[in-house]
């Protein structure tokens, strides 16, 4: 078992997600994927939501889970959760069990934003004792690239593309994290693949914690985003510089920013190596991005000031 | 010994998944079936019960998390109606696609628009073919005698599929009927230890529910899908034979009364089947040869057997608590006549629609159509092969 988190540790722990599995080289999903079962010190049951991740990792007859995994459907990852962890619980009070294991649910954007956020909310307010792990690649990626309330403003997808009077994503995209925060779980998150240690502590502080839990992770997606398949952690760097995603935990009702960007870059390092923000730039578009600027500017301020009203500001403990 | 109770339905059925005892119910209130999960939550409330309750929000999660921890590795049962099977139809077909042995009552209701909550079958006729075992119920002693019986047919290590237990809305879940309980013990041991095939739980031995499945092997899935479906008459009979041990109940297939001889027919399903049987009687009284087929299993559907048992009929009514729309016939009415095609010589078929929405089935009803078979069987003239009855004009 790892006490602590180093690279030299982790570097000697199985991984959990085999290669092989048939994920776009560059997308972000099977990192944040082996970044939260690398971080587990614990046996872990993991459900996955239909979408990229299940479809390209559990094709009959190979699966790249080398953990105890479930699909169901599309939009009741955490209910299936909820029931694989019950019955744990049912056997384990009977005596029938005594392994102490943990339980993950994994979903998209679409499939946690969307189809399956009553699911999700179901199963925080029951009080399981699981993670639900969002991957937000802002679209239905899998189903190619459309519109879901995740989708950032000005996004180009293939259901609300740009044209000539419509100019992409006229809506901003839904808080989820404030969102499943109100639920007054006990633990909510927000991390990215580029602060891999913020990431992984994070989940370590989850599965530590009893009862429902919550984490976004952004999760880049070089053919939704149009970007390079090799930009995929340095654009969600860019989401986090640029506070478009914020890293921050909501722990018993306490915020806390877990990183503050030295110098926070305008959105347009964001959008500019993203195709899908391209029409952005054009003089008509303009107010999107300032729009856009607002948001963020508004929202990050709001989370300073919720965080400056907590009370019990600290390190997250390494161990 | 048994012990004798004046119970509704509804009672009965919680009173068998409490004499079951599942590891884990998820559930979500609705009529008619609500009052089952009411019962049943007490129970385990008062730790009359291992179980693990989970209150979902919907009946869509509650199938959810019913495939979650049967998967996991454990018996598992919930109970539903109407617009919550309905609710629930997306994952029926992923309860059996992955084998999980679940057992779900559904109080049978009427489907909206316009919105009814009174009893017939289009909700468990919508889930026909969803892969489920289907197990129909006259009266509250066949819904407790068949739930207990599910749980051993669906958890069979040759079938490992769904089991759905029948039982008419309000008509039989809510009235009060005489009932032979059976010892909590003698259940116990009837529907003996879960036996886990992969389950989740085993950490040592990970295993992958639910993959992806191309057109590669997808059909080779299916067949051995319907294969199975094939072996589930003999476990349903075998079944019911260890069940006589216990009960002196005696249960098939599907119930004959005074078939064997007769020359015109009725089938119909669960509670509107004892009202018919008094009116055969009385035609049997006047010296008519009227008979009765109540469909017991009716997924997988024994045509073969039921083919068999009507043949030799001269005429024989069919009667739909459900339409199937667009299927011009009732949904038995086709079964019926499927298992009867492959016969030379087979009985002239009529199709009745009765029911809908709670609308009583009366005796009259039944000698209506008794006495228009007589005359079918009489001219071989058939005037209209599908008709509502018991319907304004």
């Amino acid at each position: 078992m790892i006490k602590t988190l180093s690279l030299k540790e982790l570097s000697k722990k199985e991984v959990l997600l085999t290669s092989g599995h048939r994920m776009c080289a560059g997308c972000g999903a099977p990192t944040v994927v082996k970044m939260v079962l690398l971080a587990s010190d614990y046996p872990v049951i993991a459900a996955t939501a239909t979408g990229c991740l299940e479809v390209s990792t559990c094709i009959s007859d190979y699966t790249s889970w080398k953990i105890p995994w479930i699909h169901n459907a599309f939009e009741n990852a955490a209910a299936t959760i909820a029931g694989v962890e019950s019955m744990y619980r049912s056997l384990k009070k009977q005596g029938r069990i005594n392994k102490e294991i943990k339980f993950i649910a994994f979903g998209g954007d679409g499939g946690t934003y969307d189809i399956g956020i009553q699911s999700l909310s179901g199963a925080m307010e029951r009080g399981h004792d699981m993670l639900y792990i969002c991957y937000d690649n802002g679209a239905y990626m899998n189903t190619g690239i459309q519109r879901s309330s995740a989708t950032p403003l000005g996004a180009d997808t293939t259901t609300r593309p740009a044209g000539s009077v419509i100019p992409g994503k006229t809506e901003q995209k839904k808080n989820l994290t404030r969102i499943m925060a109100a639920h007054g779980i006990p633990y909510a998150a927000q991390a990215s693949p580029s602060h891999w240690m913020d990431l992984m502590k994070k989940v370590r502080k989850a599965l530590d914690i009893k009862g429902p839990k919550f984490m976004n992770i952004i999760s880049p997606c070089n053919r939704g985003w149009r970007s390079r398949t090799d930009d995929s952690i340095m654009i969600s760097k860019l989401a986090v510089d640029t506070c478009y995603w914020p890293l921050y935990e909501v722990e018993d009702g306490v915020t806390r920013i877990t990183y503050t960007p030295k110098e926070k870059k305008p959105i347009v390092d964001f959008l500019k190596p993203q195709g899908r923000f391209k029409h952005l730039f054009k003089p008509e578009n303009e107010w999107i991005i300032k729009k856009f600027q607002e948001d963020i500017d508004r929202e990050w301020e709001r989370l300073k000031k919720e965080a400056s009203l907590s009370t019990t500001p600290g390190p997250i403990p390494t161990t | 010994m048994a012990k004798i109770a004046a119970v509704t339905g509804n009672e009965a059925v919680a009173n068998a998944l409490m004499q079951v005892n599942p590891d884990v119910s998820a559930a979500y209130p609705i009529t008619p079936a609500t009052d089952i999960m009411q019962r049943f939550t007490s129970f385990v409330s008062n730790a009359m019960v291992k179980t693990e309750m989970i209150l979902v929000e919907s009946e869509h999660s509650a199938m959810s998390a019913c495939i979650g921890a049967s998967a996991a590795g454990g018996r598992v049962m919930t109970a539903t109606s109407s617009q919550g099977l309905a609710l629930m139809w997306e994952m029926l077909f992923i309860a059996s696609g992955l084998r999980l042995p679940i057992v779900m009552p559904v109080v049978n209701r009427a489907l909206s628009a316009p919105l009814n909550i009174h009893g017939d079958h289009s909700d468990a006729m919508g889930a026909r073919d969803s892969g489920w075992i289907q197990l129909w119920s006259e009266n509250a002693q066949e819904a407790y005698d068949n739930t207990i019986q599910a749980f051993r047919i669906g958890e069979h290590m040759e079938i490992r599929l769904p089991v759905i237990v029948c039982l008419d809305g309000f008509i039989i879940s809510h009235s009060i009927e005489r009932i032979e309980y059976l010892e909590d013990e003698d259940v116990s041991n009837f529907v003996g230890e879960f036996r886990q095939v992969s389950p989740l739980l085993d950490i040592g031995h990970p295993v992958s529910y639910g993959p992806l499945i191309l057109p590669d092997y997808y059909m080779e899935f299916r067949k051995a899908q319907d294969e199975v479906m094939s072996k589930v008459s003999k476990v349903v009979l075998d079944t019911a034979k260890e069940f006589e041990k216990i009960s002196g109940r005696r249960y098939g297939l599907f119930e004959t009364y005074r078939l064997d001889d007769a020359e015109i027919g009725l089938v119909i399903l669960n509670s509107a089947a004892g009202t018919s049987k008094d009116v055969i009687d009385e035609f049997r009284n006047r010296g008519i040869k009227a008979g009765l087929l109540k469909p017991r299993l009716y997924r997988p559907f024994p045509y073969k057997e039921i083919g068999e048992a009507l043949k030799h009929l001269k005429a024989v009514c069919v009667l739909d608590r459900a339409d199937a729309f667009g299927g011009s016939y009732g949904p038995l009415f086709i079964d019926i006549s499927t298992s009867l095609y492959p016969y030379s010589k087979k009985p002239i078929l009529i199709n009745k629609i009765y029911g809908l929405g709670g609308r009583d089935y009366l005796p009259e009803h039944a000698e209506f159509v008794l006495n228009e078979l007589v005359e079918i069987a009489a001219t071989e003239k058939v005037k209209i092969i599908k008709e509502y009855i018991g319907v304004r004009e």
